[in-house]
């Protein structure tokens, strides 16, 4: 299964950027073959619709779990019917990478 | 002789800030309540859509309420191929696509009504539904000629403009048509202030009255605009309010004074000029100074 994990940077020790569809970059982490994928997010200066066009870059990745620290009124609705999960995590000074390794 | 020549004139005015909470709609009630005793056609047009409360202060009867709508798209997933076209076309991300999952939604909150999207698709998938944006309504004061317009937008819309621009509309252009403008110096602003013949920027004395008046007034000068400013709560804060409108050569109006007995009346949704007779002398003056030197005359 792919998981998405809001980045602040481009490495595993970089910290768990809070904001979702505005966030720096994504990290598509497969739980089966352990291997990341960082990419920079385009949405992040949109003027409007990040959340909505983030949504749709994760899940063209096929990502079924979104780890953030928040997420926006607007895509609620559209994760639910694509059946990917938001897991919100409140301490955002948590890397990327102890956030693998809890998913391991 | 005088009072015949400013009662064959027409004019807009604006009540406007950088800053909230600075009199905007004290100012407009007060000066609609003035101008309606004194001139025959006077309209106040409250284009603070998000939040509009002008109409609280006044005595009115509803003539009319139009529906402000926008169009934006639907797709009919039969026709459509997932081609992704209008996705590309669209410049808000209105269009939510997932081709593999055979997924497509519009985001109605998010559509500018630009129409890109039905010119992109080649099959016929895209149709267009009217959208409510808000709504615009036309009152009548009691006893007088004289009328109330109030732009009020949907909770869940994008942008108040297009129901601002109904009630600019509505408002029209003949007689003396008062805008209480929406706070801030961004579009809905902009769209309020761009056929008036007058802007008056109201702020406080102080740091943060100081700070978003310049901010309007390096706007209205991008724009070509006349103003001139009202302080309000003057007696608070500090002088450089003052100093930066000698500076800068900016008019000052009129003072209104940190007076509890304003407030007293604003809390009730009390129209301060009424019950005030020097402060309502004072903006009959300003506004008198005002369409001598901005009105357009009617011929």
């Amino acid at each position: 299964m792919k998981v998405a994990i809001t980045s602040t940077g481009d490495n595993l020790e970089s910290k768990i950027d809070p904001r979702f569809g505005r966030c720096a970059f994504f990290v598509i982490y497969d739980t089966e073959t352990k291997s990341t994928e960082f990419l920079l997010n385009p949405n992040k200066n949109a003027s409007n619709g990040a959340g909505p066009a983030s949504v749709q870059m994760v899940a063209d990745k096929g990502a079924k779990k979104i780890v953030s620290g928040e997420f926006g009124m607007k895509i609620k609705s559209m994760l639910d019917g694509l059946e990917i999960q938001m897991i919100v995590i409140k301490d955002h000074q948590k890397t990327v990478k102890s956030i693998i390794d809890m998913l391991k | 002789m005088e009072e015949l020549i400013l009662k064959n004139k027409n004019i807009k005015i604006a009540i406007a800030s950088g800053k909230g909470g600075t009199g905007k709609t004290l100012l407009s009630t007060s000066l609609f309540s003035v101008l309606k005793n004194n001139y025959d056609n006077v309209c106040l047009v409250d284009c603070d859509a998000e939040e509009p409360n002008s109409g609280i202060f006044l005595n009115k009867e509803l003539i009319s309420t139009d529906i402000v709508t926008q169009r934006v798209p639907v797709i009919d997933t039969d026709k459509c191929t997932y081609c992704g076209k209008c996705h590309d076309y669209c410049s808000y991300n209105a269009i939510f696509i997932l081709p593999p999952y055979k997924i497509i939604r519009v985001i109605n909150e998010l559509c500018h009504g630009c129409g890109a999207c039905t010119v992109a698709c080649e099959f016929g998938a895209l149709t267009e539904i009217d959208y409510e944006q808000g709504t615009v309504s036309e009152y009548k004061i009691k006893d007088t000629q004289s009328r109330f317009v109030e732009s009020r937008m949907k909770v869940g819309v994008m942008s108040p403009v297009d129901v601002i621009k109904a009630g600019l509309k509505k408002g029209g252009d003949k007689g003396i048509v008062i805008y209480d403008a929406p706070p801030g110096t961004s579009c809905p602003f902009i769209h309020t202030v761009t056929k008036v013949d007058f802007v008056v920027l109201i702020t406080e004395p102080t740091p943060f009255g100081l700070s978003d008046l310049k901010q309007s007034v390096e706007t209205l000068k991008t724009m070509d605009k006349n103003y001139g400013v009202v302080i309000n709560r003057a007696g608070l804060g500090n002088d450089d309010v003052y100093a930066y409108l000698k500076e800068n050569n900016i008019p000052l109006l009129i003072e209104i004074p940190f007076d509890r007995e304003i407030a007293n009346h604003y809390s009730k949704a009390e129209i301060a000029s009424e019950y005030m007779p020097d402060f309502s002398d004072k903006l009959n003056n300003m506004f008198e100074k005002i369409i001598k030197e901005h009105g357009n005359s009617s011929n």
